[in-house]
């Protein structure tokens, strides 16, 4: 089995429903879609078989997104053609894959290699100061804020940060891009607090994954 | 009150993210069914008084959201009890209960059938009900209010729910929720009154429609019997059954999120010919039938693709009594070797061949092993008839260990018939006698759990007349079983007193009963199952309110001659065969399993027909060869107590 052991990335995006799915959840959602699919999703071996199964960096709850990317084990090799056609029919409502792609075993885990995420913060009701107040936090040298009972510098892994102009749909959008290394990872609706925007006025979409190599 | 879909989705989307676990409130799973609304005769909402994690496990519900959406003129829709912080935000925005399928209001429905399989969910239930628009009450219903249905084993005793529910159905659901639809659509069409309604529904084979009655109480206060107010509605209410199981429901809806059971649920056989004496399931599920091999495998084959699940659960009240038990677990091993799957096999017997049949499923997973022997002393076994000799378990559980379970977990039972103090001491020193085989074997990673629960006398049961143990002898009890199963590998888990009290009350409670339940969810009972919010003085409070003592429910031994309040209910074991059967445990007399021998439990008069035209294999009892034999047992009934559809399969 070893000597066909295939690793595929897969690039999907998750709205709808699933969104409130968490990130353990989200990858039994996945063993099973595979499973319905009938695709030889490998185990690994042990107590609890595991299904070998890698997600990039975990999706907050309630959050949507264009830019997921799995990587999934295969006992052996299958045309991306067969896969497709296996998996269109399996999947659940609000998962949609973009594209397929295998990659070397050896390659380091997905999460290890995620540099930074790109997020729209669409806002609920107008503030009409959110490009200064942008500009402002990041004149800060830092930002000292609470993240479940400790307290961080939120200004680091803040890379990116602008308003938008005005969509069509009315609505004030925030661009963010935000360190996601493993240990520095910022969250979007930290940054809308830091802004003085509630966060369960806030709908997130994360836009874009950028992987180290890429980084300049 | 927002009435609109796409009003209730848009208030969604601002509460879900303050909730916990939002996702049980969103629908959209795999496998769901939508239907077009508009376009679709009959909409029937199914609702499980619950959480979703649970509801989502519900096999019963399952099957039925099958069954009815695989009707073109009708479509059926999930609803769950959302926990108090959604509660809240949906009452404050003004959100009514919705279908998790297409976010309708659930007043919006036709019919509303509520899952009622344990008695802590009354209070959720009229807590739904009222979170819908709906009135809790069936007298304040209007032609234009959804029709409410409930069944479940709980509903066996109808009655303290009796007020709040239209109709209940008596017995096993999967036929006659199809004869409910057709007698709707046909009163739909005539635009009879609501009364109307409810008697031509009386008129079917397991429906009880308690509006149509009022029971009569003596001076004593003790329930005397129950007058029909039509000349329609039965006397008695014989329970429905199914006289051949169907080939099994194979679509189940995927959660998104952690439910207690994800599996795939197979039930491999309905009913057991064990006979506890404590065991409400046992006799009200006669008769046994069973599901052939081929077709439970290809159950499996099927419900695996249409959901990924990794777990099968093989389901019965006696997993070991299936007739080809080892050929089934061979097979399912076989077919599904390279699928990944864990197998679990519920309610083995306690006997080395059980232990055969684990090690049979191949099932990598050896973290534990349950065995039941619900009593730890051979006399206490023999008066609730489990007669199992210690030395059986001592060797059953040597074999456990032996093929590399580490763990075993025993349930017993307090509180049974004529305990005593040493009767419950042996729960702890058989525990000890179990832990010192297993050290003998594995040292110290062996472990023994004691699950130990306190005994309710249910109704239907031969043990119904009995009362049963107060707070305070629970106490004493669980404080000694405490401190004796103390130390290393061994452990204990219990239920609490005021939670056996509710659980007794309100399965033993007659029609009265509604009072104190529903002064109870007036002041705030809800989620009774549930440590966090069970409130057990509210409850106390709510007695005093309805004018009721507790413990005439409760602590009041039955005289032997007693009408039950829920007599007219008939699960078709005689009345007379309970008494016998009591009579025979204070006795120390056991009954064999009752494939060897019939002891005219009253299951095969009743469904003589039935019997006949399902032969051989199909049931468990013997067969019913001539109409002279089956006249024979005839005469033990009174026939002017039966409704004309159970008559007519006579």
């Amino acid at each position: 089995m070893s000597e066909t052991l295939t690793r595929i990335r897969i690039n999907f995006s998750k709205t709808a429903s699933i969104r409130f799915t968490g990130h353990l959840d989200l990858q039994k959602t996945w063993e099973r879609t595979f499973r319905r699919a009938r695709l030889p999703i490998a185990y690994k071996q042990g107590f609890n078989p595991q299904a070998r199964l890698n997600l990039a960096l975990a999706l907050p709850l309630g959050f949507t997104s264009q830019c997921e990317i799995l990587d999934v084990w295969l006992e052996y090799p299958v045309s991306f053609s067969e896969l497709e056609s296996r998996l269109l029919p399996a999947l659940p409502p609000g998962l949609e894959i973009s594209r397929f792609q295998e990659v070397g075993l050896s390659e380091p885990a997905l999460q290890t290699q995620i540099a930074s995420a790109e997020y729209h913060i669409s806002m609920d009701n107008q503030h009409p100061d959110v490009q200064s107040n942008c500009e402002v936090l990041l004149r800060s040298a830092s930002i000292i804020r609470q993240w479940k009972g400790k307290s961080y510098d939120l200004r680091p892994l803040i890379l990116e940060l602008r308003a938008l102009p005005e969509g069509s749909g009315g609505k004030q959008v925030i661009f963010v891009r935000l360190s996601a290394r493993e240990g520095a990872t910022g969250r979007p609706e930290e940054v809308a607090s830091a802004l003085g925007i509630s966060p369960t006025l806030t709908r997130v979409h994360r836009i874009k994954l950028a992987f180290m190599n890429n980084e300049i | 009150m927002i009435i609109n879909p796409a009003e209730i989705q848009e208030t969604l989307e601002l509460i879900l993210p303050q909730v916990q676990k939002p996702g049980r409130y969103t629908g959209g799973e795999f496998n769901q069914v939508v239907k077009d609304w508009g376009e679709t005769d009959l909409k029937v909402a199914l609702v499980f008084p619950d959480l979703y994690e649970l509801g989502m496990s519900n096999l019963g519900l399952a099957i039925l959201y099958d069954r009815l959406n695989q009707r073109p003129d009708v479509l059926a829709e999930r609803a769950y009890a959302p926990w108090s912080d959604m509660e809240s935000r949906m009452r404050s925005k003004g959100i009514p209960l919705y279908s998790l399928e297409s976010l309708h209001p659930l007043s919006s429905f036709d019919v509303i059938g509520f899952s009622l399989p344990y008695e802590t969910l009354y209070t959720n239930t009229i807590n739904l009900l009222n979170l819908s628009g709906i009135p809790v009450f069936s007298s304040e219903r209007k032609s234009e209010h959804p029709l409410i249905i409930a069944g479940g084993h709980a509903t066996y005793n109808p009655e303290p729910m009796a007020p709040f529910i239209d109709a209940f159905v008596i017995g096993e659901g999967e036929e006659i929720i199809l004869e409910i639809i057709d007698a709707l659509k046909i009163w739909k069409d005539q635009g009879k009154s609501r009364r109307e309604l409810l008697i031509s529904l009386s008129s079917l084979w397991g429906i009880y429609i308690p509006s149509l009655y009022k029971p009569k109480y003596g001076q004593d206060g003790v329930f005397t019997g129950i007058d029909p107010l039509e000349d329609k509605a039965p006397r008695q209410i014989v329970k429905r059954i199914t006289a051949k199981l169907p080939p099994p429901t194979t679509r189940f809806i995927v959660p998104y999120i952690d439910t207690v059971h994800s599996r795939v649920p197979v039930e491999i056989m309905r009913g057991c010919t064990r006979g506890c004496r404590f065991c409400q399931a046992g006799m009200i599920t006669r008769p046994v039938r069973e599901r052939p091999v081929e077709e439970i495998i290809e159950a499996i084959s099927h419900a695996l693709d249409n959901t990924g699940f990794e777990e099968v659960g093989l389901l019965s009240l006696s997993s070991s009594d299936y007739t080809d038990i080892l050929q089934l677990v061979q097979e399912v091993s076989k077919h599904f070797a390279d699928r990944h799957l864990s197998i679990s096999l519920p309610s083995l017997r306690i006997e080395s061949f059980s232990v055969e049949l684990m090690d049979a499923l191949k099932d990598a997973r050896r973290s534990g092993f349950t065995l039941a022997p619900e009593a730890a002393t051979e006399r206490m076994r023999e008066i609730i008839n489990k007669p199992v000799s210690d030395q059986q378990l001592l060797d059953t559980c040597r074999e456990i260990f032996n093929r590399g379970w580490h763990n075993i977990k025993l349930y017993f039972m307090i509180g049974h018939p004529a305990e005593t103090m040493d009767d419950v001491k042996a729960i702890a020193r058989l525990c000890r006698d179990v832990l010192q085989v297993g050290k003998e074997i594995l040292g110290w990673r062996a472990q023994v759990t004691a699950g130990v629960s306190t005994f309710v006398p249910k109704p239907h049961t031969p043990f119904q007349w009995v009362a049963c143990d107060t707070v305070d002898q629970i106490y004493a009890k669980q404080r000694y079983l405490k401190a004796a199963l103390r130390g290393k590998g061994l452990k204990l888990n219990w239920n609490s007193p005021e939670d056996t009290m509710l659980e007794a009350w309100l399965s033993r409670g007659d029609r009265r009963m509604a009072d104190v339940i529903y002064e109870a969810w007036r002041m705030g009972a809800i989620f009774d199952a549930w440590k966090e919010h069970f409130n057990y003085q509210i409850w106390i409070q709510a007695f005093e309110k309805a004018g009721l003592d507790p413990s005439f429910y409760t602590h009041r031994e039955r005289p032997i001659d007693e009408t039950f309040p829920w007599d007219h209910i008939s699960t078709t074991v005689r009345k007379k065969f309970l008494t016998e059967d009591y009579l025979w445990s204070l006795q120390g007399k056991t009954r064999v399993d009752c494939r060897e021998r019939c002891f005219a439990c009253g299951i095969l008069p009743t469904f003589a027909e039935l019997r006949r035209e399902n032969p051989g294999d199909v049931w468990q009892c013997p067969e019913v060869k001539t109409r002279k034999i089956a006249a024979r047992d005839l005469e033990i009934l009174d026939l002017e107590l039966l409704p004309v559809i159970a008559k007519s399969s006579l």
